[in-house]
C-alpha cells in the first residue's frame, strides 16, 4: 500500500474485521451474490440443472400465461390485502382492551401470543382439523340443530384462502397486539390528560390523536407482517397443500414446486424474483422514509 | 377553561367500582376473545386423547370420556410419513441435533459481529450491516438455490451441518442488530477502560462484554430455538429423509394419503412437535416479548 509513514488502512483494527468476515460473506456472498445470481438465471433457460443459455424474457412471458401463478397471485392479494386490514383492526383492538389497566394483564396477553410461539406448520394442521367439514365446526353446528349449515372452507375452492386466513389470523394477530401494547405504552399519559380535559371522547382520541403518535409503530409493524406475508408458504402447506386443485396456490409455492419438484428451474428463478420485486415495492418506500434524507443511520 | 376548576379535586385516577357496567364489558370480550385463541390448543389436546371411535361419534370440543396415551405413544414411535412407520421421535431428535448447534453458532458470531460494528467501528462496516440487514427483507425463495450451490460446492447438501450453516446465515442480520444495539447501549468508559488496562479485542469481548450481556444473551437463544424448531422451509430444502427435522415430518404423517386418516395420532404429533416453543414461550413470558419487539424495532 502506498501510505505514507501511517500503518495501512487496511491493517487498522486487524481483529474486528477477522471477526466481521461472517458477516461480509453472508452480506456479500449469499444475499448479494445469491440475488444476483437467482436473477440473472431467471433469464436463462434452466431445467434440471442451472445453465448460463440466454432464453430471454421468455421465463417471464411463461409465467405469466400459468394459471397457477396467475391463481397464486391472486391468492397472496387476497389473503395479503385482508390480513393486513384485518390484523391491524384486531391487534390495535386487543392492545387497547388491554391498555385498559386490566386485572391479570398477564394472562391475556400470554394466551393471545402462544399461537405465535408455534410453527406455521402446526397452525396450519389445528386449523385443518377444526375446519374438517365431517368432524369439525360445520359438524358441531348441524348437530345443534342447524342441518345446512355449511362452513367447509377447506374443501370450496372458492372460498378455501379464506380458510387459511383465520388460521394466519390466530397465528399471528398476538404479534401485532404486543407491538401495538408497547407503542401505546410509549405514548405520554399528558395526552390523555389532556384529551379527558378537553371532554373528548375515548374513541375519538384514539383514531385522532393516539394513532396519528404510534406511526412509527405502525409502519415497523406493517413492514414485518407485509413481509411475512410474501412469505407465506408453510402454512399452505401443512392446511391446505395449496388445495382443493390450485385454490390456495401462493407464489412461495409456485417457486418451490418449480424447482424441487418441476425440475424447472428458470421458472423458479423467474418467479422468485418477482417475489423480490414485490418486496422490494414495499420495503424501498419505507428505507427511503425511515433512513433517507437524514444520515442518522449507524 | 371555563370547567378546569371542577378538576381540582383528587388526584389519581377515579376509583373503580369492581362489577362496573364498563368491567363487565371488558373482561368480558377479553375472556370470550381469550377462549376463541385457546381453543385450538384444547381441541389438540382433546382429541389426541381419543380413541377413534369416540372421535367417529363426538364432536370435536367435548372432552374425552374414555382417555387413552394410545395415540401419543404411536406418533412418537409408529406413526408413518408414507414410506417408513418410526414416527416423529427420529424427527425429534433431528431438530434437536439442528438447533443445538444452529443456535449456539449463530448466536457466537452474531454476537462477535454486533461487538465489533458497536466498539471496533471500521471502515465499511456499515456498509456490509445495513446491507445485511436489507437482505433479512429478501424471501429466502430468491436465495435458495444459490445456496443449494454452494452447500454441493462444500459436499454438505442434505447433511445437518449444512443446515446448521443455513440457520446461521439467516439468523445473522436480526441476532447482530440485536447485539449492535445492546452492545452500544452499554457506557462507553467500560470499553475505554479497559482498554487503557490493555485488553484486547477478544478479551474485551470475553471478559467485559459477555459477562455483561446475560439477558441480550437469553433473549437471542429464546428467539433462535423458537425460531430454528419452528422452521419448515430450509429442513425441507436442505435436508433429506434421514435427516428431516421435527416439522417437517410432522407434516409428512399428517398429510400423508396412504392409509387411514388417524386424527388422535395426528393431533398428538402435532402438539408434540409444539411443546418445545410451547414450553419456551410460557416459561420465558417477558423476555420472549422481548425477542420479539426487538425484532421489530430496526435501526
Amino acid at each position: 500500500m502506498a501510505s505514507s509513514g501511517r500503518p495501512s488502512q487496511l491493517f487498522r483494527n486487524k481483529t474486528a474485521k477477522i471477526a466481521a468476515i461472517p458477516m461480509i460473506l453472508t452480506a456479500l456472498v449469499v444475499f448479494v451474490g445469491g440475488t444476483i445470481w437467482t436473477i440473472v438465471y431467471s433469464f436463462t433457460k434452466s431445467g434440471l440443472l442451472p445453465k448460463l443459455k440466454w432464453y430471454g424474457l421468455k421465463q417471464y412471458d411463461r409465467l405469466w400465461s400459468t394459471t397457477k401463478w396467475m391463481v397464486s397471485i391472486e391468492n397472496l392479494a387476497i389473503y395479503g390485502i385482508c390480513m393486513l386490514i384485518l390484523v391491524f383492526i384486531i391487534g390495535f383492538v386487543l392492545a387497547c382492551l388491554i391498555d385498559q389497566k386490566v386485572r391479570f394483564e398477564n394472562t391475556f396477553r400470554s394466551i393471545i401470543l402462544y399461537p405465535y410461539a408455534l410453527s406455521f406448520v402446526v397452525t396450519g394442521l389445528v386449523w385443518q382439523w377444526i375446519l374438517n367439514p365431517e368432524f369439525g365446526l360445520q359438524n358441531i353446528v348441524r348437530d345443534m340443530g342447524w342441518e345446512s349449515f355449511a362452513f367447509d372452507p377447506l374443501y370450496n375452492a372458492d372460498i378455501a384462502i379464506y380458510g387459511v386466513l383465520i388460521a394466519g389470523l390466530w397465528q399471528g394477530s398476538g404479534l401485532v397486539m404486543v407491538l401495538m401494547l408497547a407503542g401505546l405504552r410509549g405514548i405520554d399519559q399528558e395526552v390523555w390528560k389532556a384529551s379527558r380535559v378537553d371532554g373528548i371522547p375515548a374513541w375519538k382520541t384514539y383514531l385522532l390523536i393516539v394513532i396519528p403518535m404510534m406511526r412509527p409503530v405502525f409502519i415497523t409493524t406493517l413492514v414485518l407482517v407485509a413481509t411475512g406475508i410474501v412469505k407465506l408458504y408453510d402454512l399452505i402447506v401443512a392446511q391446505t397443500g395449496g388445495g382443493p386443485g390450485i385454490a390456495t396456490e401462493v407464489p412461495a409455492k409456485y417457486v418451490y414446486d418449480a424447482m424441487f419438484q418441476a425440475n424447472n428451474l428458470g421458472q423458479g428463478f423467474a418467479a422468485s424474483t418477482m417475489m423480490l420485486v414485490t418486496v422490494a415495492i414495499v420495503v424501498i418506500p419505507w428505507a427511503i422514509l425511515e433512513f433517507g434524507g437524514s444520515k442518522k443511520h449507524g | 377553561m371555563a370547567n378546569s376548576a371542577a378538576l381540582t379535586g383528587p388526584r389519581g385516577p377515579k376509583p373503580q367500582k369492581s362489577f362496573s357496567r364498563r368491567n363487565i364489558f371488558l373482561y368480558g370480550t377479553l375472556t370470550i376473545i381469550a377462549i376463541y385463541y385457546a381453543i385450538p390448543l384444547y381441541v389438540m389436546v382433546v382429541t389426541s386423547l381419543k380413541g377413534m371411535p369416540e372421535i367417529r361419534l363426538g364432536n370435536i370440543f367435548s372432552p374425552p370420556m374414555e382417555i387413552t396415551f394410545a395415540p401419543w405413544v404411536k406418533a412418537w414411535g409408529e406413526a408413518c410419513t408414507g414410506l417408513t412407520c418410526e414416527g416423529l421421535s427420529s424427527g425429534f431428535w433431528n431438530s434437536v441435533r439442528i438447533t443445538i448447534p444452529s443456535v449456539i453458532v449463530s448466536i457466537a458470531i452474531a454476537s462477535v459481529n454486533g461487538y465489533a460494528l458497536a466498539n471496533w467501528r471500521f471502515k465499511g462496516a456499515n456498509a456490509f450491516f445495513t446491507i445485511l440487514i436489507f437482505g433479512a427483507f429478501i424471501p429466502y425463495q430468491v436465495m435458495l438455490y444459490p445456496i443449494v450451490i454452494l452447500l454441493r460446492e462444500l459436499g454438505i447438501y442434505g447433511t445437518l451441518t449444512g443446515l446448521v450453516i443455513v440457520h446461521s446465515i439467516f439468523g445473522m442480520p436480526i441476532l447482530t442488530l440485536l447485539f449492535r444495539n445492546y452492545f452500544a447501549s452499554l457506557p462507553e468508559e467500560l470499553f475505554k477502560a479497559a482498554r487503557v488496562d490493555g485488553a484486547g479485542f477478544w478479551g474485551i469481548y470475553f471478559r467485559v462484554m459477555v459477562p455483561m450481556s446475560l439477558p441480550i444473551f437469553t433473549v437471542a437463544v429464546i428467539l433462535q430455538v423458537t425460531g430454528i424448531w419452528n422452521d419448515f422451509l430450509f429442513g425441507v430444502v436442505y435436508t433429506g429423509p434421514e435427516t428431516y427435522p421435527m416439522t417437517v415430518q410432522l407434516n409428512n404423517i399428517v398429510n400423508s394419503t396412504q392409509g387411514v386418516k388417524e386424527y388422535n395420532v395426528n393431533m398428538a404429533a402435532t402438539i408434540l412437535t409444539g411443546l418445545v416453543p410451547l414450553t419456551i414461550y410460557f416459561v420465558s413470558g417477558k423476555l420472549f416479548v422481548r425477542g420479539i419487539a426487538a425484532g421489530a424495532v430496526k435501526g
